[in-house]
């Protein structure tokens, strides 16, 4: 019987619905593999001791007859930023070490009434507070394809639990490129929609205006199916969009049969400097934009004067709404307390966060709180939002010109563990072509490109289109992975080095 | 605490001038909370409510939680904006006040910073000789109340000496509107009296807007008075202090005529004011120091990204604007004339806050005149001797309901006190305290000609009093009737039995 | 250079309510620094005619009716407590004045 983990989750939905194998059965192959390999990678921080009960009812209820949605009975990895009922939510945090939410998140609420098997928590930087899952409380993720190597952040559990094949789906969470750079280390997909396209409630917030939810799977119609689950309007969240969206599962579809890149306008960003770029990434990225060209794409050169300026923004944005969000966390409803003999509560609160958040939880909240306070406000935070307006004008100049915009989805691929962790500048630099999506709430996705021929580590391409084009992405998405998938006779991910005790990996 | 010295109230006004401003919050009655689905506890309907019972996800500031701006909440802020004579901004923002305090869930409030919903008005109050006043409105923003600590150990049950705390979010999240005047200038000798009628003025429009419950006792409506002085003949104004939470109209005239006097004194003596936030004292009715905020006050306001500008069409502020009560200053012409009070009258019900209070008994079934005297008479003297306001009593409708008990006979005036007294104690409607308390006016007359024959049998020689023209002498069987009935028997009913006995006798 | 000291750090600390060390504050003295003089150049085209961006997606008058639901049970509202009683949350003594 072919091995149920290795299945795509459209495949694997096409098997549940044709009653070749049951959600128990796959729900079960899944464990299996996250007790084979999780121990070297370390992508849960929670296992859902229910996951079987849970799959059991949706057999129950396809054999009953019931209407059951398309990806019902495939299990799903949930972010630990996304807050869940049935298990504990820390974000990463030991300051939440524990913590039970009384509410699920919409999109955890979604995906169970679609079906979805909840298999567990995926491990995480400290609130979402890092590219490279090392600032989480509870140890590092390791890349699957190098277990000394990082699986990219602050999404990493969810992205390698994807590409060790522990889970077919994963959701995310994207404030800089949090779900955009960990697929770009991991040879997986992963979009963030645009702003307001998928409900933030329930979604342990980071930096409000930046923060959205997305799917991470390891192809593009995966992502589609689980997009067209979690997305749409949620009156919980005032931000959300009241849009009728097209199916990205549809969209998908449609763009692997490839017909969508003939007079497709790609644009490259003229200030996007080969420097600072490693050679594996740029001639990855060169080699899948000549595939697209020679479908009939047009690669057109585009001016974004102000991304230069974007890290620097969203290094102000993000630690100042980050410093107001995690002032929550102060010991008094929920929550670590670090208890002090004689003390106010005052001190009791500071002695709190001083145990309960890392050092890089610290530095943002108090480099945001500098960024907010008076005398700073204008120079600092206000800056930051009109560059966020001149960054927005840079991309509707450039969508007057093109279709999507290109990208490599990062500068370079997995580096070692430890290797930035004291640099915490150099580690902010690793965003610098995923921010401008967010600080214009378009829409990105990043699908493999290839592996850099310098360190055979996968390499992603980012595709950026207007807000709410969301469907635009999965389209030229598909048509490129299939084109890819084809030139090299197989999926990126059949080329990562086997895991585990029963693969004999590392 | 060593007690402040004072000076003379007519001294200090004599060496200084005296410079106001209040920031008043007013709690919306919405079935709801600001931003969240919770019920609202400032809805009499939940009010009252145990501990942690009114409580969504986002007013405890729980991970994941977002607000969502209850529309009510905002119409009801507008039309209130609107009464306060304030233009509406086309376009507000809600922002975050950022700072530590266990009864706040988030450790932010959402409030309204530099764009407020509403801004630059001015209300008329009437003060007891008459003369119309304009206060001049900066602002009126909406906000979200915090939760309640009670403080727990010690001796005062204040803050002070507490050994631990206890946090009930019930209150955290109830709709706010904050309504901040400009400095007024010229109040004079009539600043404690201005602070009052300022107060009973919003309260009046808020109740005529049917927007608050406005029971100050509840916290409804709340006052910070700022006071300044400044020496006469000086243009810069004085440092103020900004005597908070005073939430009775009765303390806010006393807290603002305290501060004058306290400052002054402190003036005259050299000293220099502090700028600080003060505690008013109901009981020893004195301000005293709270603690220095370790903050600094930078609260890093920004706007609260979560929520999206409110921008209100010219459609709905119209519409609002045309359902507007009509402003108070009319208001009391119109009811003055309806009344028919004289000029005394009057002033007696509206000075004591009561326009609301009467206009309700009336509208409940009580003649003008039986509502006013109930509560400029009784329930004010009640209501001074517990050191409250008559509203806090009784309501309107037990109130019309007892005078209805009066005039079915049922109750004599001074039955109607003692039922009263029992309305004000808790127990009841005035038909349940009635009944309860046994107090109905007997008007059975079997049961009062067999006390009349009694008391007739010890006074035998007043029947022959009486027909010998000598008809006050039916004065002291009168008093033995009632005092043999306690009290629950008609005067005029027993004085027409007993004439009757003395005509019939003499037949 | 940007103007970040200890006593900045501290003092910024204690709005934050993070109880710092010294070494600590020195650590963050340093790193903030550098961190600031690269984020500062937003302000070089921040220029006055530039209007502001809150929200990447312009809406506006998003509102909910005002009817209820949504609400937790006290065991919900108490279930993560550090310590609680009579239904509510324990804290210790309070130093700071209600706002
Ligand atoms: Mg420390
Ligand atoms: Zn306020």
């Amino acid at each position: 019987m072919t091995d149920l983990t290795k299945l795509s989750a459209a495949a694997l939905a096409d098997k549940l619905t044709a009653g070749e194998v049951s959600s128990v059965e796959a729900t079960q192959a899944h464990l299996d593999r996250i007790a084979a390999v999780d121990a070297d990678v370390h992508a849960f921080l929670h296992v859902n001791g229910n996951a079987l009960d849970v799959a059991a009812d949706i057999d129950r209820r396809r054999a009953a007859g019931e209407e059951v949605g398309p990806l019902a009975g495939v299990p799903l990895a949930i972010k630990d930023v996304l807050v869940t009922t049935d298990m504990p939510s820390t974000s990463g945090s030991k300051i939440l070490e524990g913590y039970m939410s009384p509410y699920d998140a919409t999109v955890v609420a979604r995906s169970r009434a679609a079906g979805l098997v909840p298999l567990g928590k995926t491990n995480m930087d400290e609130f979402a507070m890092g590219s490279s899952t090392e600032h989480s409380a509870y140890g590092p993720t390791r890349n699957p394809w190098d277990l000394t190597r990082i699986p990219g952040g602050s999404g990493g559990g969810s992205a390698a639990a994807v590409a060790a094949f522990e889970a077919p789906l994963a959701l995310g969470s994207d404030t800089g490129g949090s779900i955009r750079q960990p697929a770009h280390v991991t040879g997986t997909v992963g979009i963030k929609p645009t702003y307001g396209g998928v409900s933030r409630y329930g979604a342990i917030a980071l930096a409000s205006s930046l923060d959205q939810v997305g799917p991470v799977t390891r192809t593009v119609l995966d992502a589609g199916l689980l997009h067209d689950v979690i997305g749409g309007h949620d009156p919980h969240d005032s931000t959300s969009l009241a849009h009728e969206w097209p199916s990205f599962a549809a969209a998908a579809r449609e763009g692997a049969t490839g017909d969508v890149l003939k007079g497709l306008k790609v644009g490259v960003i003229r200030e996007l400097p080969d420097s600072g770029f490693q050679t594996g990434v740029s001639e990855s990225f060169r080699t899948a934009l000549a595939a697209m060209e020679a479908q009939g794409a047009e690669i057109v050169e585009i001016s974004a004067p102000h991304f230069e300026y974007g890290v620097a923004a969203y290094y102000l944005i993000l630690p100042a709404e980050a410093s107001s969000n995690l002032a929550k966390f102060d010991s008094v409803r929920f929550g670590l307390r670090v208890d002090v003999p004689g003390g106010t509560v005052e001190d009791v609160m500071a002695a709190t966060r001083d145990k309960g958040f890392g050092d890089e939880v610290k530095r943002r909240v108090i480099l945001g709180t500098y960024a907010l306070s008076a005398g700073y406000y204008d120079a600092y935070y206000g800056s930051a939002q009109k560059v966020r307006t001149l960054i927005q004008q840079d991309f509707s100049n450039a969508f007057s010109q093109v279709d999507v915009i290109a990208t490599p989805s990062a500068p370079t691929t997995a580096f070692k563990i430890g290797e930035k962790i004291d640099d915490p500048l150099q580690m902010y630099l690793n965003d610098v072509t995923t921010i401008p999506a967010n600080l214009a709430g378009v829409p990105g996705i990043s699908i493999p490109s290839g592996l850099a021929a310098e360190d055979g580590l996968p390499v992603g391409i980012q595709f950026l289109a207007p807000a709410h084009e969301d469907a635009r992405l999965y389209r030229v998405g598909a048509a490129l992975e299939s084109l890819l998938v084809d030139s090299w006779g197989g999926a990126l991910l059949d080329r990562a080095p086997a895991l585990g005790a029963n693969g004999g990996g590392r | 605490m060593a007690k402040a010295k004072l000076m003379d109230f007519d001294k200090a006004l004599e060496l200084y001038e005296p410079v106001l401003g209040f920031e008043v919050h007013v709690e919306l009655n919405t079935e709801t909370k600001m931003f969240s689905s919770a019920a609202n506890p400032a809805n009499s309907a939940n009010h009252g409510a145990e501990a942690n019972t009114l409580v969504a996800p986002v007013d405890m500031g729980l991970p994941g939680a977002l607000p969502v701006v209850n529309e009510t909440a905002v119409r009801y802020s507008i039309s209130l904006g609107l009464a306060l004579g304030c233009s509406i901004a086309p376009s507000s923002r809600f922002a975050r006040k950022n700072y530590f305090y266990p009864d706040l869930g988030k450790n932010y409030q959402i409030s309204q910073y530099d764009e407020p919903i509403a801004f630059e008005g001015s209300v008329d109050i009437e003060l007891a000789d008459g003369e119309v006043i304009s206060v001049p409105i900066e602002r009126a923003h909406m906000e979200e109340d915090a939760g309640k600590l009670t403080h727990v150990g010690g001796s005062t049950g204040r803050i002070q000496g507490a050994e631990y705390s206890l946090v009930d979010y019930n209150r955290a999240g109830v709709p706010l509107v904050e309504i901040v005047t400009k400095p007024i200038f010229g109040a004079e000798h009539r600043a404690p009296e201005i602070a009052k009628a300022y107060v009973a003025t919003i309260r009046d429009i808020v109740i005529a807007l049917g927007i608050s419950e406005a029971r100050m006792e509840r916290g409804n409506l709340r006052c910070d008075a700022n006071v300044s002085l400044r020496p006469r003949g000086q243009e810069k104004l004085g440092t103020r202090t900004e005597t908070k939470n005073v939430n009775s109209m009765r303390s806010v005239e006393r807290a603002v005529r305290y501060e004058i006097q306290r400052q002054a004194a402190i003036l005259a003596d050299g000293g220099t004011i502090i700028q600080e936030t003060r505690h008013w004292h109901e009981d020893t009715g004195t301000t005293s120091p709270g603690r220095p905020k370790s903050d600094a006050d930078d609260y890093r306001y920004f706007p609260e990204p979560d929520l999206l500008p409110v921008a209100p069409s010219l459609e709905l502020i119209e519409h609002l604007r045309a359902a507007l009560p009509e402003p108070p200053a009319a208001r009391r012409r119109r009811l003055k004339a309806d009344w028919g009070f004289t000029d005394l009258e009057f002033q007696d019900v509206a000075n004591g806050g009561l326009l609301a209070e009467v206009e309700a008994t009336i509208a409940a079934g009580a003649s003008p005149a039986a509502a006013r005297k109930w509560w400029t008479g009784e329930l004010t003297r009640i209501a001074n001797a517990q050191g409250r306001e008559p509203a806090e009593l009784a309501t309107p409708a037990d109130v019309a309901a007892l005078q209805g008990l009066v005039e079915a006979g049922t109750l004599t005036d001074k039955l109607a006190r003692q039922v009263l007294e029992g309305v004000v104690a808790g127990e009841g409607t005035p038909q349940e305290v009635v009944d309860a308390r046994g107090l109905a006016v007997v008007s059975d007359d079997g049961a009062l000609i067999a006390a009349i024959d009694d008391a007739l049998a010890a006074q035998p020689d007043v029947l022959e009093k009486i027909r010998d023209g000598k008809v006050q002498a039916a004065g002291a069987v009168i008093g033995a009737v009632m005092k043999a009935m306690k009290g629950q028997a008609d005067a005029a009913r027993v004085r027409e039995l007993i004439l009757e006995r003395a005509g019939s006798t003499g037949a | 250079m940007s103007e970040i000291t200890p006593d900045l750090v501290r003092h910024l600390g204690v709005l934050a309510r993070i109880q710092l060390s010294d070494e600590e504050v020195e650590r963050l003295t340093g790193q903030l620094d550098a961190i600031v003089d690269n984020i500062a150049k937003v302000s070089e085209v921040a220029t006055a005619e530039v209007p502001a961006t809150s929200h990447p997606i312009p809406l506006e008058n998003v509102f909910r009716s005002d009817v209820a639901g949504d609400q937790l049970t006290p065991a919900q509202v108490l279930q993560n407590a550090p310590d609680s009683a009579d239904g509510r949350f324990r804290v210790t003594a309070i130093l700071g004045e209600e706002q």
